[in-house]
C-alpha cells in the first residue's frame, strides 16, 4: 500500500485526499443520522422550517435551504453517505461474485468455464440501465433494490477480467509447483493465484465505484431509488422544480458534489490502471 | 466460412435460452402475478384466482407434472410459445397488446438514436484520430482531460442543464415536442455530448494500439504522408474493436433513451419504458428488456459473421 502511494502522481494523491474528505463527511453524516434515529429525533437533513423556504446561501445555511426550508448542506452530507453505501455495497456484491466465477472458470476451464462464459454472455446481453431499473423495481423501491440491480449486473466485467488473467496464470511454474506439492484446488486458487491477480480487483473497484454512484443518482432521480432520504438523485429531482424561478443553489451544489466525486474517482482509476497494469502501460507510451 | 457460420449460430442457442430463463425468473417468478397491480389492492381472492387462471399464472412454473396435462403446459414454456408468436401479453397501463404499444414507439426512437450514434461516432473518431496524430502534444492532452471531465458529468445533469440553458434560458432550441427535425437537434446534441468522453477514450486506445506496429514504420519509410497512413492504414486496421464497440450500441438504438425521450416529449420506446416502470406495467418492461437482449444476440452474430467474411484470421483462429 505504501509503495502504491509513492507511485501515485501529485494529482492522484490529491484525488485520494478528496475522496478521503468525502468519506469523512459521509461517515459523519451517517453517524449523525443514526444517532438521530436511535434518539427518535428528526435527523438534521429532514428538519422542516417552512418560514425559511428557498433561502439563498448564508452564514446559517451555507448552501441555502430547499422548498421545505431544509438545510441543503445537511442533505448533501446525507447524500454523500448514501452514495458511499451504494458505491461500496454494489462492489461487495459484484466483486466477490465476479472474482469467484472468474477464478472458477479460468482455473478449471472446460465445462465449468463454459458455464461461467454462458452466465456472463446472458447477463451481458440484457439492456443495461433498463434491466437494472427492472430489478430495482421488482426488488422493491429502496436502497436494497439499487444495490441488487447494480450489483447483479456489473459483476460480468469483473468476472471477465479476472478469468482472462487467471487463464494466463493457470499453467505457470508456481501453480504447477503448488499442484505437485498436493495442495487442493481451493488453496491454489485462493492462496496462490488470487494474490497475483488482486491488483485487478483494486482497478475494478475504482472503475465500479463512480459508475455505481452515477447510476444511483439516475435511479433515485426517477423516483424508484432511495425513498425518504436525500439521495443526490432525489435532491436533483427536488431542485429541478424551482430552478426555472432562479433557485439555483440546491441544483448547483448537488451537481458539483456528484461531479467532483465522480471526476476524482475516474482520474484515480486511470492512474491505478497505469501503475498496476504493466501491459497497458507499455501500450500507452 | 460455412462451418464457422453454423458453429456461431449454434452458440446462439444457449445464450438465448439463458436470456429467456433470466427474463422469466425475474418477471414471472420474482415479479409474480400482476393480478394485484391490475385489479388493485382491494381485489377479492376469487377475482385474483380468476385473473391468474385466465392468464395462466395458476400453471406450474417450469415443468407440468400434473396428471393428464402435457409436460410442457407450464408458465415457462407458454411464455416461450407466446414470445415466439410475438405475443408479449397485455399492457396494464394502455389496455392493449404490448406489441402494438411498442410498434408505435420504434419510429420516434430511431429518429432520435440513429443520428445520435452516427454523429457521436464520427465526432469521437475524428477527435481520437487527431489525438493519435498529435499524441503527447497539447491537443491530445487537452482532449484527454476534456473527455474525463465529460464522462464525469452525470447523465441526469446533461439532460437538465441542456434543456435549462440551451432551450429555456438562451432559447436556441425548442424546449419540448416532436413536430419536426429541429425538435430533435437538442436531444441529439445532449446524447452525443454525454457519451463523447467514453467514446473518445475507447477510439483513441484502439487507434494507438495499431500505431506502433511495424507496418506503420514501413509506410512512413516509404514516404507516405502522416494523414495517408493514419486514414488508410491505421484506421482500417483499428476498425475491428471500433466496429464491435459501435455495433454494441445498436440494441440501444431500439430501446432508446429513457431520459431524453421523456424530457423532450419524444413518444419513443424510451419514454414508453420509463412510463411502464413508473406505473409498474411489467409486461411492457419485460418485452423491451427481452427484445433488447435478443436484438443484442442478432447484432453480435451479424458482426461476428462480417468479421469472418472480411478477415480470415477470425474464422480460422
Amino acid at each position: 500500500m505504501k509503495a502504491l502511494w509513492n507511485r501515485l502522481s501529485v494529482g492522484g494523491r490529491l484525488c485520494l485526499a478528496v475522496i478521503a474528505a468525502y468519506f469523512l463527511c459521509a461517515a459523519w453524516g451517517g453517524a449523525r443520522s443514526l444517532r438521530a434515529r436511535l434518539a427518535d429525533e428528526t435527523p438534521a437533513y429532514n428538519v422542516v422550517n417552512v418560514s425559511a423556504r428557498y433561502q439563498p446561501p448564508s452564514a446559517t445555511h451555507w448552501m441555502g435551504t430547499d422548498n421545505l426550508g431544509r438545510d441543503v448542506s445537511a442533505r448533501l452530507v446525507q447524500g454523500a453517505w448514501i452514495s458511499f453505501q451504494v458505491g461500496i455495497g454494489t462492489s461487495l456484491i459484484a466483486i466477490p461474485l465476479g472474482v469467484l466465477l472468474g477464478l472458477l472458470g479460468g482455473y478449471f476451464g472446460g465445462k465449468t468455464d463454459s458455464l461461467v462464459v454462458w452466465l456472463c454472455a446472458t447477463v451481458a446481453s440484457m439492456p443495461g440501465l433498463l434491466f437494472i431499473l427492472a430489478i430495482s423495481l421488482i426488488a422493491g423501491k429502496g436502497i436494497l433494490g439499487i444495490l441488487l440491480g447494480i450489483g447483479l449486473t456489473t459483476w460480468v466485467g469483473v468476472c471477465r477480467t479476472i478469468r482472462a488473467e487467471v487463464m494466463k496464470h493457470r499453467d505457470r511454474a508456481y501453480v504447477q509447483a503448488a499442484r505437485v506439492l498436493g495442495y487442493s484446488h481451493l488453496r491454489i486458487m485462493f492462496r496462490h493465484i488470487l494474490p497475483n491477480v488482486a491488483h485487478l480487483i483494486l482497478i475494478q473497484f475504482s472503475i465500479r465505484f463512480p459508475g455505481s454512484v452515477a447510476t444511483e443518482v439516475f435511479i433515485s432521480f426517477l423516483g424508484i431509488g432511495v425513498q425518504g432520504e436525500p439521495s443526490w438523485g432525489v435532491m436533483i429531482g427536488n431542485a429541478r422544480m424551482r430552478l426555472w424561478q432562479g433557485v439555483w443553489w440546491e441544483m448547483t451544489f448537488v451537481t458539483l458534489a456528484i461531479f467532483v466525486l465522480v471526476l476524482v474517482f475516474n482520474h484515480l482509476a486511470d492512474e491505478l490502471r497505469d501503475i498496476l497494469d504493466p501491459a497497458l502501460r507499455n501500450e500507452r507510451n | 466460412m460455412l462451418r464457422y457460420a453454423v458453429r456461431r449460430l449454434l452458440e446462439l442457442i444457449p445464450t438465448t435460452v439463458g436470456i429467456l430463463l433470466l427474463t422469466f425468473v425475474l418477471f414471472n417468478v420474482v415479479g409474480g402475478s400482476s393480478a394485484q397491480v391490475v385489479l388493485g389492492k382491494n381485489a377479492t381472492k376469487a377475482s385474483i384466482e380468476a385473473f391468474n387462471k385466465r392468464y395462466g399464472y395458476d400453471k406450474p412454473l417450469i415443468l407440468n407434472t400434473r396428471e393428464g396435462e402435457s409436460v410442457f403446459d407450464s408458465q415457462f414454456f407458454n411464455f416461450i410459445k407466446n414470445v415466439a408468436r410475438g405475443d408479449f401479453g397485455m399492457s396494464t397501463e394502455h389496455r392493449e397488446p404490448v406489441m402494438d404499444v411498442l410498434k408505435r414507439g420504434v419510429g420516434p426512437t430511431l429518429s432520435l438514436t440513429a443520428p445520435m450514434v452516427v454523429c457521436g461516432t464520427l465526432l469521437g473518431l475524428a477527435l481520437a484520430l487527431g489525438c493519435a496524430a498529435l499524441r503527447g502534444g497539447a491537443f491530445d492532452k487537452g482532449v484527454l482531460v476534456m473527455s474525463t471531465v465529460l464522462m464525469s458529468v452525470n447523465y441526469v445533469v446533461w439532460v437538465l442543464a441542456g434543456q435549462f440553458f440551451l432551450a429555456y434560458k438562451w432559447r436556441i432550441f425548442p424546449i419540448w415536442g416532436y413536430e419536426n427535425a429541429f425538435y430533435l437537434a437538442l436531444p441529439v446534441l445532449i446524447g452525443v455530448l454525454s457519451s463523447l468522453g467514453v467514446d473518445i477514450r475507447f477510439f483513441r486506445t484502439a487507434v494507438l494500439d495499431e500505431i506502433y506496429k511495424p507496418y506503420v514504420r514501413t509506410a512512413r519509410a516509404k514516404g507516405l504522408s502522416r494523414t495517408a497512413i493514419l486514414v488508410k492504414h491505421v484506421l482500417r486496421n483499428s476498425l475491428i474493436p471500433i466496429v464491435t464497440y459501435v455495433s454494441l450500441s445498436i440494441p440501444y438504438l431500439f430501446t432508446g433513451s429513457l431520459l431524453l425521450e421523456t424530457f423532450f416529449g419524444i413518444p419513443g420506446l424510451g419514454s414508453v419504458s420509463l412510463n411502464a416502470i413508473n406505473s409498474a406495467d411489467l409486461a411492457v418492461v419485460r418485452a423491451v428488456v427481452l427484445l433488447g437482449a435478443l436484438l443484442y444476440q442478432v447484432v453480435n452474430l451479424v458482426t461476428d459473421l462480417a468479421y469472418a467474411a472480411l478477415d480470415p484470421r477470425v474464422r480460422l483462429g
